[in-house]
C-alpha cells in the first residue's frame, strides 16, 4: 500500500520521534519519581519495605497486557482513577500522549527504582555519617554525598528506562488507540506493517530497533559492568 | 533405573484409556470476531464426530505470518476472502477447500442504553470524545468501517475522534470500558439469538460497505487428516450454520 520501495516513509518517521519524544519525557519522570522511592527502601527499616518493593518490582513479572487492561479500565470514565482525574479537570488519559506518559512511567518504574536502590545501599551508612559529624543537614547529606556517590545508579537508570520505555509494546497497544502522531509509536508501527504483511518497511524500522537497543546496552555495559546493581 | 521401569507401563496405560484411533485433532487457527459462535460449534463438533478441534483465536494477518512460516495450523478461519486465497496462491492452503463460512455484520455500538439510535443518526451529531474501529489497515471490520463513514460523508469530519484498535476484540474493549463511547464491532460481539445484548446498536445496512466474507480453508499441513475435513464438512452442516446465524452473521 503504502512506500513498495521499503525506504522509513513519513508515517515511519512521526513514530519515530514520538517514541524518542515519549522515552524522553518518561525518563525525566522516573528519575524523579525513582529517586525517593528508592532511597527510602535502601535506608528505612520499616517493615513496609517489602511490600513496597514488591509493588514497584510487579511490572518486571506482569504481561504488559495486565498492566494495559488495568490501566484501560482504572483510567476509564467509570474506573476509579479516571473519575479522580476528572474531578481535578485532568480529561480522560486513554487514548492521549499523557496516559503514555502515565502507563510508561509505571511499567518502566523498576528499571529504574532497582539501580538507584542499590546504588544507594552501595553508598552505605559511614560515608552519610561523617557528612553529618561535619554539620552536613539532611539536604546537603543526599546532595553532596549520595547522589555523586550514586552516579552509575542514575547513568543505570536513565538509560535503562530510556531505553525500555522505546521497547515497551504491549502497554501502548492496550491504552494508546493507535493515533498517528500521539500515540503510535515505533514498535505500533513495526506491528501495523507486519499485521499488513509490510514486511520490507518492518524490516526497516526493526531492525534500527535492534541496532538502537545494542548501541545502548552496548554504551551502559562499558560504562558500568553491572546496570541493574547500580555499582562499578 | 527401576524408578522409571513404572513409566512404560503408565503409558501404555494412558493410550489405552485414549478414544479409539478413529478420533483425531485438528489444530485451527479462528478469527478473533468468530471465537465465540467457533467455542460452541467445536463443543458439537466434538460431541457428534469424536474429533477435537484445537481453537487459536487472533488476527487474519498475524495468522498469515504464522502460518508462512511453518505453524502447524491445519484449518484457518479466516476474517476476510482474501488471505484464503492468498494462501492458496502461495501452495500454503488445499486448492478447492476454501469457501465461505459466515458473512461478517458491522454494528455501531455503545455499552450504554440510549446513546446510538437505530438509524445511526449519532455519528451526524458527532456528540462524542472517541470513536473506536479496528485498524483499518490490518482489520477487515475496521476496513469496512472506515468505507461506512466514507459514504456517509463523515470521514474527514470524525477523522479526529478515531481511535484504532489493533484487532476488533480491542475497538470492543475501548467501548464496552467507556473509554470510547461508540464504535464499530463485529454484530457477533454484541448479538444473542436476535437481539443487543448490552447497550445500544446500529446494525450497518450492508449497502454502505464491501460485503465481510469470511472464507475458511484446509492448510498444507491439514491435507491429510480427516479431522480437518471433517470440521470443514460440519461448519457446512445444518446445526453449524444455525449457531452461526444465532451469533448475528449472514450466510
Amino acid at each position: 500500500m503504502t512506500g513498495g520501495a521499503g525506504m522509513m516513509d513519513a508515517a515511519d518517521l512521526r513514530a519515530v520521534w514520538l517514541t524518542l519524544k515519549l522515552a524522553g519525557v518518561v525518563t525525566l519522570l522516573l528519575l524523579l519519581a525513582a529517586t525517593p522511592i528508592a532511597w527510602w527502601l535502601a535506608r528505612t527499616r520499616s517493615r513496609l519495605k517489602t511490600v513496597v518493593g514488591a509493588v514497584v518490582a510487579l511490572p518486571l513479572v506482569l504481561p504488559p497486557t495486565v498492566l494495559g487492561f488495568y490501566l484501560l479500565v482504572a483510567l476509564g470514565p467509570h474506573g476509579p482513577l479516571g473519575r479522580l482525574l476528572a474531578a481535578l479537570g485532568i480529561g480522560p488519559l486513554p487514548f492521549t500522549f499523557g496516559g503514555l506518559v502515565l502507563a510508561s512511567v509505571l511499567y518502566s518504574l523498576p528499571f529504574a527504582v532497582q539501580p538507584l536502590h542499590n546504588a544507594f545501599e552501595a553508598v552505605g551508612t559511614r560515608p552519610l555519617e561523617v557528612a553529618a559529624t561535619l554539620r552536613a543537614g539532611p539536604w546537603d547529606r543526599f546532595w553532596s554525598v549520595a547522589v555523586p556517590l550514586a552516579r552509575p545508579g542514575f547513568l543505570a537508570a536513565a538509560v535503562l528506562g530510556f531505553a525500555h520505555t522505546i521497547g515497551e509494546f504491549g502497554v501502548v497497544l492496550m491504552i494508546g488507540g493507535n493515533i498517528e502522531g500521539s500515540t503510535r509509536v515505533v514498535s505500533v508501527q513495526i506491528y501495523d506493517h507486519v499485521e499488513a504483511l509490510e514486511y520490507a518497511q518492518a524490516h526497516w524500522l526493526a531492525a534500527g530497533m535492534l541496532a538502537f537497543s545494542f548501541a545502548v546496552l552496548l554504551l551502559l555495559y562499558t560504562f558500568n559492568p553491572q546496570p541493574l546493581r547500580g555499582r562499578r | 533405573m527401576t524408578r522409571f521401569a513404572a513409566l512404560p507401563a503408565a503409558l501404555a496405560l494412558l493410550a489405552a484409556a485414549m478414544p479409539p484411533a478413529l478420533a483425531g485433532e485438528v489444530q485451527v487457527a479462528v478469527a478473533a470476531n468468530f471465537t465465540a459462535p467457533m467455542q460452541q460449534i467445536a463443543a458439537a463438533f466434538e460431541k457428534d464426530t469424536g474429533h477435537k478441534a484445537q481453537l487459536a483465536f487472533g488476527a487474519t494477518g498475524k495468522f498469515y505470518a504464522q502460518i508462512a512460516n511453518g505453524a502447524p495450523f491445519e484449518v484457518l478461519l479466516a476474517a476476510d476472502d482474501a488471505t484464503p486465497l492468498k494462501l492458496e496462491q502461495d501452495k500454503l492452503a488445499v486448492p478447492g477447500t476454501r469457501f465461505t463460512y459466515a458473512v461478517g455484520q458491522l454494528a455501531l455500538w455503545s455499552a450504554q442504553p440510549g446513546v446510538v439510535d437505530g438509524g445511526g443518526q449519532v455519528l451526524a451529531k458527532g456528540d462524542f470524545a472517541h470513536l473506536a474501529i479496528a485498524n483499518p489497515k490490518t482489520a477487515p471490520y475496521g476496513a469496512a468501517a472506515i468505507e461506512t463513514l466514507t459514504k456517509l460523508n463523515l470521514l474527514a469530519r470524525l477523522q479526529p475522534k478515531i481511535v484504532q484498535g489493533e484487532s476488533i476484540a480491542q475497538a470492543y474493549q475501548f467501548v464496552s470500558s467507556g473509554n470510547a463511547s461508540l464504535g464499530f464491532v463485529a454484530l457477533s460481539q454484541v448479538w444473542r439469538d436476535g437481539k443487543v445484548t448490552s447497550g445500544s446498536a446500529w446494525i450497518v445496512p450492508e449497502k454502505l460497505h464491501a460485503p465481510l466474507r469470511q472464507d475458511a480453508v484446509i492448510l498444507a499441513k491439514g491435507g491429510a487428516n480427516p479431522a480437518a475435513r471433517a470440521l470443514e464438512d460440519y461448519l457446512k452442516s445444518d446445526k453449524a450454520r444455525a449457531i452461526i446465524r444465532a451469533f448475528g452473521y449472514g450466510l
